[in-house]
Parts: C-alpha cells; structure tokens; sequence
C-alpha cells in the first residue's frame, strides 16, 4: 500500500470512464431530443421559415412589379399627354388657318360683292344718264317743235318782228 | 464547479472516528473529509470530485437524493432513492449506511461484492480510500468499514474496459444520476421552449417574430444558413434536426454546466455523453453514405492500386473511425478543462487560507481567485457556445461528405 496522504475526495478522473448508465441514458435522451423536437419542433420551425422567406420574396417581387407598373402608367400617360399638346397644338393651328381663310374669302367676296354693286350701280347710272338724256332730247325737241311753231306763227305776221322773237327765243333756250 | 466547496469540509462526524490516526497514512475509517491538521488543500482531487457524475444533485452545499438503479449480475435490479444512504443533506456526500451492499461514497455509488457483508440496510462505520499497485499501475481503492471490519469497495462497470481506470466490476449503475437529471431538464426545457416557438410560428404567421421566437431565430438561422445549407447541399432540410439538435443539446448541456451553485453539472464533459453523440453521428454519417462516399473511401478512384490497398483504403476506413472519434475527444476536453480550471481558480482561497486556517490568506485567495474565476467563466461561456457550434459544424460537414453526389 501506497502511502495515501491527505485524501479528502475520492480522486479519481472519472469522467473519462463512460459508466454503461450514462451511456444508456445519454442513447435514450438524445434519441428523444432528436426525434420529438427535431420533427416537432426544428423541422415546422424551418419550414415556418422557409416559407416567411418566400413570402418575403414575393412580397419584394410583388413590390418591384408594381414599381414596374407604375413607371410605365408615368411614361404612358407621359406620352399621352404629350401627344394631346400635340394635338392640341394641331387644332389650334388647323383652326387659325380655318378662320383665316373664312376671312380672306369674306374679304375676297366682299370685294366681289362691292365690285358688283359698284358694277352695277355704274351700269345704273349710266342707265339713267342715258334716260335722262334721252328726256332731255325728247324735252328739247319738243321745245324745238314748240318753238319752232312759234316761229312759223310770227313770221306769218312780221318779218322783223318775227327775227327779234327768234333772237328772243334763242335767249330763252341759252337759258335752259 | 460549485464555488461553495468550503462548506463540503468541516462536517467532522467524530462519532465514526473509530480508528485514531496512528501515523501519517491518513488511513482513519470516517465519512468526513477533513484534512489532517496541517496537510494542504488538493485542489486536483476536488476539482476531479466535483466534475464526476454523483448519484446526488448538489445545488450549493445542498445534497438532493436520485433515483438509485442498479444491476448487479446475480442479484438482479435494486430500485431505490438514494437517501436510503443517509448521507447529509449539507455535506459532501457520503452515505452512512449500506443498502442492500451498495454504498455512497463521496456522491457515487458503489458496491461491496463481499458477500460475507449483510443485505439490507446496514450503518457503517466510515470509508478509507488508499493506494495499492495493482499490474504495476497505482490505482485507488476505496473500503466500508463495518463490524471492525473493512470492505472492499466496487466503482461501477465502465466501458472503458480498464483503459482509463475502470472497466467491468460487479455491478452496473443505471441510475438517473446527477448528468442523468440535467440531461433530462435540457431535454424537457428544450421541448416546451421550442414547442411553443413552434406555435407562435403557426399563430403568427405572416408577423414578425416575437418574445422567445426572436431570441431563438437568429440562433436558429445562424446553424441552419452557416452550418446546415453550406455543408449539406439540397439535402440540408432532411439532417436539420440531427444538426440543430446536436447544437442545442450541447450548447444547453454546457450552459447548464455554468450555472454557478446548480449543481455545475459536467454532462458534455462526460466521455460517455460525448462519445454517445459522437455514434449517433457516426451512425448518421455512414448509414447515408452515397456510392461516391464509399468508392472514395474503399477504392480511391485514380489511385495506384498498390498504394490504395497499402496505404489509402486503410487511413480511409480508419478515417472513419477517428473522424466522430476527434468529435467526442474535443468536446470532452473543452468542457471538462474549463471546469478544472474554474475550479482551480475558485480552489485559490482554499489554497491561500489553507483550509481556514489562514483569514488573511483566504482573502488574499478571494482578491486573486475572482477575477480570474470571473474572466475564466466568460471565456466557458463563449467556449460553451463554439464547442456545440464546432460538433455541429464538423457533424454537418462529415455527412455532407458523404451524401456527396458525383460530379463530374
């Protein structure tokens, strides 16, 4: 026998000795931990978060799209309203040419219109000056024939007398 | 690693004291643990005390009874709790009577195969420890005192086969031990955490995560998006729950064993506890070994004949074995070696106040042992984690190996 000094513990390293006890339980235990929680527990848990990823995923996707969606109505609309300036623009210029013309082709047969009555207005002058004159021929050949009867009617009576009656009338005539 | 040893010396039972020290072979029957007046404090032997597995739970200097089961060939089962052993509900451990020729000593069972002992239940008179040669080696037996008498004590039955000191004796314990009952609390803490994290994953679908469920998710993702997709391919959800319980098993199992005055117990400081978890990955590893695996393994493709059957094929199946082998070692070494040294650290009071003995040097021991037991703690904590991140990892990576498919 050794000599044993100041021996207070049984010091022995016993962990390294794996006693069959432990073994046996450590099986059992871990088998359980393995089993009940691992398809319990881990297994919905990963699915669980599998899934959130996914839903996370799609939720982004979803997102971008509609971004997407967004940026093109923008540039749709954009264009929209672009092509309605144009249009606009357009119609503003198709109608100032429109009125333009009206206006010039008012002017124009205006002027025709003008030129027409001023045509005709002449035409009526003339008219009338030519009735007027013919008046004024038939009115002085009756006054010829009035006087020349006159005339005739005096010299049947005196010579001399009936040269200062012609004088006379010829003043008269002078006069009109 | 209970940090409250002083109170486990100093219950001096005088009644026992039947032999009177007669020289410096401290070979005095007694279930105290006194040291002999002027002898030193042996910081090894209570830090090994204290890491073994002990068929009482300690919380402080408190001693709680476990169920005793034990098997010894010839006398069949015995089922009892282990307060049958009158040990002292603050002490150290140690059972004042036999039952049935089992005895505790020092928090362990242990049996006396002498069959001239008597069954049932029999005071004792105390328990001397001594070392004998036995095969050249120097090994520690242990005795009962009784009836003037002293028995030989039996440890029980390891599976070892006397390699570290133990192997067959005439009984083997069953018992839910000390490493037993943590283990079980792990396991039912762990299922109803994370059952009900499960169900907030059903309640809550669609919402963020809350309370517990966001403490764990990020736990929980980390080992499957770091450890389970990168090492297992397309085939990581099948072995998630055999990686994710690895971790959480053994990051439970290291954190309980922080828990300073609860017990402290050394689960995955425990060979069998590391080298069961080492088989089931063992199991998992080759029993979903694909045909790349084990053409890579037997019959190294592109290889010299000669060399694959020399030198190749018998590292490779020998690789097999030290692959989970390594596993076991690692953990076992990591945890049982912060434990050592927390409670060397902690020993330094004892050491410097020689036993009491000394005011001023157990506070000398207190301002050094402190802060070196606090910064040595912290560093367990992180060791607690990466050493069940580390077997997880490496258990991932060996079964990613092996489910491995041909690419070429």
């Amino acid at each position: 026998m050794a000599v044993l000094e100041n021996m207070f513990f049984l010091a022995e390293f016993t962990p390294i000795r794996p006693a069959w006890g432990l073994l046996f339980w450590t099986t059992i235990i871990f088998f359980l931990f393995w089993w009940l929680i691992g398809r319990f527990s881990f297994r919905p848990i990963a699915e669980a978060l599998k899934k959130r990823e996914n839903d996370i995923q799609s939720a982004l996707d979803e997102a971008k799209n509609a971004r997407e969606e967004m940026a093109n109505l923008q540039a749709e609309n954009q264009q929209l309203l672009a092509q309605a300036r144009q249009e606009r623009a357009e119609i503003l210029k198709e109608a100032k040419e429109a009125s333009s013309k009206m206006i010039n082709e008012a002017k124009s047969r205006a002027k025709e219109e003008a030129q027409k009555i001023v045509v005709s207005a002449q035409r009526e002058i003339e008219n009338q000056k030519k009735h007027a004159l013919k008046e004024v021929k038939n009115e002085v050949g009756m006054m010829a024939l009035e006087i020349a009867e006159k005339v005739i009617r005096k010299q049947l009576a005196d010579d001399a007398e009936q040269k200062s009656y012609v004088d006379g009338l010829v003043d008269e005539l002078k006069l009109n | 690693m209970t940090p409250a040893l002083a109170q486990h010396h100093g219950n001096e039972d005088a009644a026992h004291e039947t032999h009177s020290g007669q020289d410096d072979h401290h070979d005095v029957c007694g279930f105290h643990h006194d040291p002999a007046p002027g002898s030193e404090y042996d910081s090894k032997q209570t830090s090994f005390h204290h890491i073994a597995d002990a068929n009482v739970y300690s919380i402080g200097p408190i001693q709680i009874p476990l169920p005793v089961i034990v098997y010894a060939p010839g006398s069949g089962w015995d089922f009892f709790m282990s307060s049958k052993f009158h040990f002292e509900t603050i002490g150290h451990g140690d059972g004042h009577h036999a039952y049935n020729r089992y005895v505790l000593q020092a928090g362990s069972i242990k049996r006396i195969p002498d069959p001239s002992f008597p069954s049932g239940d029999v005071q004792l008179d105390g328990f001397i420890t001594k070392h004998e040669e036995k095969e050249g080696k120097e090994v520690t037996v242990s005795y009962a005192c009784y009836d003037g008498h002293e028995y030989r004590l039996d440890a029980k039955s390891t599976a070892d086969g006397g390699l570290f000191g133990g192997g067959i004796t005439s009984f083997y314990d069953f018992s839910l031990t000390k490493n037993v009952v943590s283990m079980i609390i792990i396991f039912g803490l762990f299922f109803f955490v994370f059952r009900r994290i499960t169900k907030a994953y059903k309640e809550r679908d669609g919402m963020a995560p809350k309370g517990i469920q966001s403490f764990f998710e990020p736990i929980f993702l980390f080992i499957q998006d770091e450890v389970a997709k990168p090492f297992l391919g397309d085939k990581w959800e099948k072995y998630l729950p055999f990686i994710m319980s690895l971790f959480f098993f053994i990051l439970g199992l290291n954190l309980w064993g922080q828990i300073p005055f609860f017990g402290g117990a050394n689960v995955t400081g425990n060979l069998a506890v590391t080298l069961i978890l080492a088989v089931f990955t063992f199991f998992v590893t080759n029993l979903s070994g694909k045909k790349h695996y084990w053409e890579h393994v037997l019959w190294m493709p592109g290889v010299p004949a000669g060399i694959k059957a020399v030198i190749l094929t018998p590292v490779e199946i020998l690789g097999l074995f030290i692959k989970p082998f390594t596993l076991m070692l690692r953990l076992f070494a990591n945890i049982t070696a912060g434990h050592i040294v927390v409670l060397s650290f902690v020993g330094l009071i004892f050491l410097f106040g020689k036993m009491g003995g000394s005011m001023g040097g157990s506070i000398g021991g207190v301002v050094i042992s402190v802060p070196l037991t606090i910064f040595m703690m912290s560093i367990e904590l992180l060791v607690a984690f990466i050493q069940a991140f580390v077997f997880a990892i490496l258990a991932a990576s060996y079964i990613g190996a092996a489910i491995e498919e041909e690419h070429h």
